[in-house]
C-alpha cells in the first residue's frame, strides 16, 4: 500500500490544474528574475543614461522630428553673437548644449531602447527589472514577517486560551479598528524615514491580523484533537505540541495566507512609494516608476507607465491565480 | 437586543483605550520630538524650548497621555501644525465633499457589482463565469494609481469630457461636474473585488434548500433569482458595504488628491506629507470609533433582518 502525504497529493492536484500550474511557473520566473537582478546578472547598469531623454520604445522607431528639432536648436543658439564680439566660451557652450540635447555629441546614446527611456535616458526595461526586484522582495519579506507574527500570536492565543487569548484578541481588535492603509500611512508619517527595510517593517508589523484570526481558530480546533491529547499524555511540552505537532497540520492555512499577503503588500508598497514614503530615492520600484510616469504621461510619454503596470499586473495576476489553485489543491473540500 | 447592544458598547472601552495607547505610542514615542520637525532647518535652542512648551511635549509621558485623552473626550485636537486651522473645523468642512464622492460611488459600485455577480453566479462554471473571474483577477492586479492616471489622462486631459480637477460652490455642480470622473474611477476600481466577493455570497444562497424548493414548486427562474436569492444574498452585501464606509472615508485619499476634491482623504494625505500630527491623530481616532460603531450596527442589523442569527 502506497502512503501519500498531504503535500504530495496537493502537488498532484496543483499539477493537474493547468491555469494554476502555469501561474506558478510565471511566479517562479519572476523570482528567478529577482534573484538574477539582485546578484547583478541583469540590469546592473540600470542607472546608466543609455538612451536619449525619453527615447521611445524600439518598436515605435526613433522620434525623428523631435531629436532633429533639439539638435537644430542647439546649433542655432550662439550666445554672445548679438553683441558682435567673439564669445571665448562659444565652442564649449555649443558642445555642452549638444550634449544636453542628446544630439550627435553623445553618439553612445541610443535613439531608441527596447521599452524606451525615462527623462534621464535610463532604460525602462532595466528599471522595470530592478523594480520587480524591489517590489517582490518587499512583498515576500513583509509577508513572511506578518505570517511569523500572525502564526505565533494565533498559536499562543488559540492554544493557551484564557488571559493570553484575551490579550491577543484585544490587540487584534485594536489593530483592526484602524483601517489598514490609514494605519500604514500614519506610521510612515511618524517614522519619516525612507528605505526598503522601513517599508517591510511597517507592512509586516501591521499586517499580521488576518493570519492571526485564522491560525487562532485552527489552533482552537486542533488542541482538543486526539493526536494532541496523545502528545500531552506522553509528556510533550506545550511548545512541542504547538509547533511540532499542531503547526504542520495548520501550515496549509498559513501558506495560503502568506501568498495572499504577498499580493496585498506588493500593492501597498507601490502606493507608499508613490506617495513618497516607500523605498529610498536611490532604489527603483514599481511605485517610483509610476510616480515618474504621472508627469511623463502629460507629455505623451506613456512607456514607463505601461512597463511598470504590465510588470506588476502579470506578477500579481499570476500570484493570485496561483494562490487560488494552491488553496483548492490543499483543501479540496472548499471547491 | 438592548442588553446585547449595551454589552457591546461596554466592550468598546478596552478597544478604544488600546487605540488611544497605540496612537499615543506611535506619535509621541516612536515619533520622537516634533519640535525639531517644526523649528525648521536651523533650530536655535530657544525656539525649540518654546515649541516644546507650546505642544506640551516637555511634560512627562503620563501627563502627555492625559492631555491626549482629554482632547479626545472634548473632541478638540487643537490646531493643525502647518496651517493653524482648528482640527475640528477641518473635519466639519471636509466631510461634505468626501460624502459627495463616496455615497454615489458606493451606491453605484454596489448595484453594478450585485448585478454582475448575480449573472456570473447564475451561469457558474460556464465559460462566461471563468472569463469574468479571470478578468476580475487581472483588473484587481492593476494598481489603483494606474486607473487614476490613465482615466484622468484619457477622459479629462485628452478627450476633455470632464474637468481635470477642481471644486465649485454649488452641490449640483460639484456632484455632476467635478466628482463625476472620480466616481467613475472609484467604481472601476471597486468593481472587480466586489464581483468576486458578491459572487461567493450568491453561490452560498443558490445552493440552499429553499432555492430547490422554490424551483420545485414551479417558480420561474427570474422570480427565484430576483426575489428569493437576491433578498438573501443582499444581507451580507449590505453589511459588507457598511463595513467599508469608515475605511473609505480616509482611504479614498488617492482619488481625492488627484481630482482635487477637498475631502477628508486629501486632508489626511496632506497631513502625512507635512508631518501634521494633530490631524493624523484625530483622523485615526475618529475612524477607529466609526469602525467600531459600524461593526456593531452591522451586527444588530443582521439580527434584525435575519432572525436565525444568534448574538452572543
Amino acid at each position: 500500500m502506497s502512503e501519500q502525504g498531504v503535500w504530495s497529493l496537493a502537488w498532484r492536484r496543483l499539477r493537474a490544474d493547468r491555469l494554476g500550474f502555469g501561474s506558478l511557473i510565471v511566479v517562479l520566473a519572476y523570482v528567478a528574475l529577482t534573484l538574477a537582478a539582485a546578484s547583478g546578472l541583469v540590469a546592473r547598469d540600470w542607472e546608466k543614461e543609455a538612451g536619449v531623454s525619453f527615447a521611445p520604445p524600439s518598436f515605435l522607431g526613433p522620434d525623428a522630428a523631435e531629436s532633429r528639432q533639439l539638435l537644430q536648436a542647439a546649433e542655432r543658439r550662439q550666445p554672445g553673437e548679438d553683441y558682435g564680439i567673439a564669445d571665448p566660451l562659444a565652442a564649449d557652450l555649443a558642445a555642452i548644449a549638444k550634449e544636453l540635447s542628446g544630439g550627435s555629441a553623445s553618439a553612445a546614446r541610443a535613439p531608441t531602447l527596447p521599452l524606451g527611456a525615462d527623462k534621464w535616458g535610463r532604460d525602462v526595461l532595466k528599471k522595470a527589472i530592478k523594480g520587480t526586484e524591489t517590489s517582490l522582495f518587499v512583498g515576500l519579506v513583509a509577508a513572511a514577517l506578518a505570517a511569523v507574527l500572525g502564526t505565533l500570536f494565533g498559536a499562543l492565543a488559540g492554544f493557551r486560551g484564557g488571559r493570553v487569548d484575551d490579550f491577543f484578541n484585544w490587540l487584534y481588535s485594536v489593530f483592526t479598528s484602524i483601517p489598514y492603509l490609514l494605519l500604514v500611512l500614519a506610521i510612515a508619517a511618524v517614522v519619516n524615514q525612507k528605505g526598503t527595510f522601513t517599508v517591510i517593517l511597517i507592512l509586516g508589523l501591521t499586517g499580521w491580523t488576518g493570519i492571526f484570526r485564522l491560525v487562532r481558530a485552527e489552533y482552537m480546533k486542533h488542541k482538543v484533537r486526539e493526536y494532541v491529547l496523545a502528545a500531552d499524555a506522553i509528556g510533550a511540552s506545550n511548545f512541542r505540541r504547538m509547533f511540532v505537532h499542531i503547526l504542520p497540520n495548520v501550515s496549509h492555512v498559513v501558506l495560503v495566507q502568506l501568498s495572499l499577503h504577498v499580493v496585498l503588500f506588493i500593492k501597498s508598497e507601490v502606493i507608499l512609494t508613490f506617495l513618497g514614503f516607500g523605498v529610498g530615492v536611490d532604489t527603483v520600484s514599481w511605485g517610483s516608476m509610476l510616480a515618474e510616469a504621472a508627469s511623463e504621461l502629460l507629455l505623451g510619454k506613456w512607456w514607463q507607465l505601461a512597463a511598470a503596470t504590465l510588470a506588476m499586473a502579470v506578477l500579481v495576476t499570476a500570484f493570485s491565480l496561483f494562490t487560488d489553485a494552491m488553496r483548492d489543491a490543499l483543501d479540496p473540500r472548499l471547491k | 437586543m438592548a442588553a446585547y447592544t449595551l454589552r457591546r458598547l461596554w466592550q468598546f472601552l478596552p478597544t478604544l483605550a488600546g487605540v488611544v495607547l497605540l496612537v499615543f505610542f506611535v506619535f509621541n514615542w516612536v515619533g520622537g520630538d516634533p519640535a525639531y520637525l517644526l523649528a525648521g532647518k536651523i533650530p536655535d535652542p530657544q525656539t525649540i524650548a518654546n515649541i516644546r512648551r507650546q505642544l506640551g511635549v516637555d511634560e512627562p509621558y503620563s501627563v502627555q497621555l492625559w492631555i491626549f485623552v482629554k482632547q479626545i473626550f472634548r473632541g478638540d485636537f487643537g490646531a493643525s501644525w502647518s496651517t493653524g486651522e482648528r482640527v475640528s473645523a477641518i473635519f466639519a468642512t471636509r466631510l461634505g465633499p468626501s460624502l459627495t464622492v463616496l455615497v454615489p460611488l458606493l451606491v453605484l459600485s454596489t448595484l453594478l457589482g450585485m448585478a454582475a455577480a448575480m449573472l456570473v453566479a447564475y451561469v457558474r462554471g460556464s465559460l462566461t463565469d471563468r472569463a469574468v473571474m479571470i478578468a476580475c483577477t487581472v483588473g484587481q492586479s492593476i494598481s489603483i494609481l494606474v486607473y487614476i492616471l490613465v482615466f484622468q489622462y484619457l477622459f479629462a486631459y485628452k478627450l476633455g469630457w470632464f474637468p481635470v480637477q477642481g471644486w465649485g460652490v454649488s452641490f449640483g455642480e460639484n456632484l455632476l461636474r467635478y466628482s463625476a470622473l472620480a466616481i467613475v474611477v472609484g467604481v472601476a476600481v471597486s468593481l472587480a473585488p466586489d464581483i468576486r466577493l458578491y459572487r461567493t455570497f450568491f453561490l452560498d444562497e443558490i445552493n440552499q434548500d429553499y432555492v430547490r424548493t422554490a424551483r420545485a414548486k414551479g417558480l420561474s427562474e427570474t422570480r427565484v433569482m430576483w426575489v428569493h436569492v437576491l433578498r438573501n444574498a443582499a444581507i451580507p452585501i449590505v453589511t459588507n458595504v457598511l463595513l467599508q464606509l469608515p475605511g473609505l472615508l480616509a482611504g479614498a485619499f488617492l482619488i481625492e488628491r488627484f481630482f482635487g476634491i477637498p475631502g477628508i482623504g486629501r486632508e489626511v494625505i496632506l497631513a502625512v506629507e507635512r508631518s501634521d500630527f494633530p490631524i493624523i491623530k484625530a483622523v485615526t481616532i475618529y475612524v477607529a470609533v466609526a469602525t467600531m460603531v459600524v461593526n456593531l450596527a452591522a451586527d444588530v442589523l443582521y439580527k434584525m433582518i435575519d432572525p436565525r442569527v444568534q448574538l452572543k
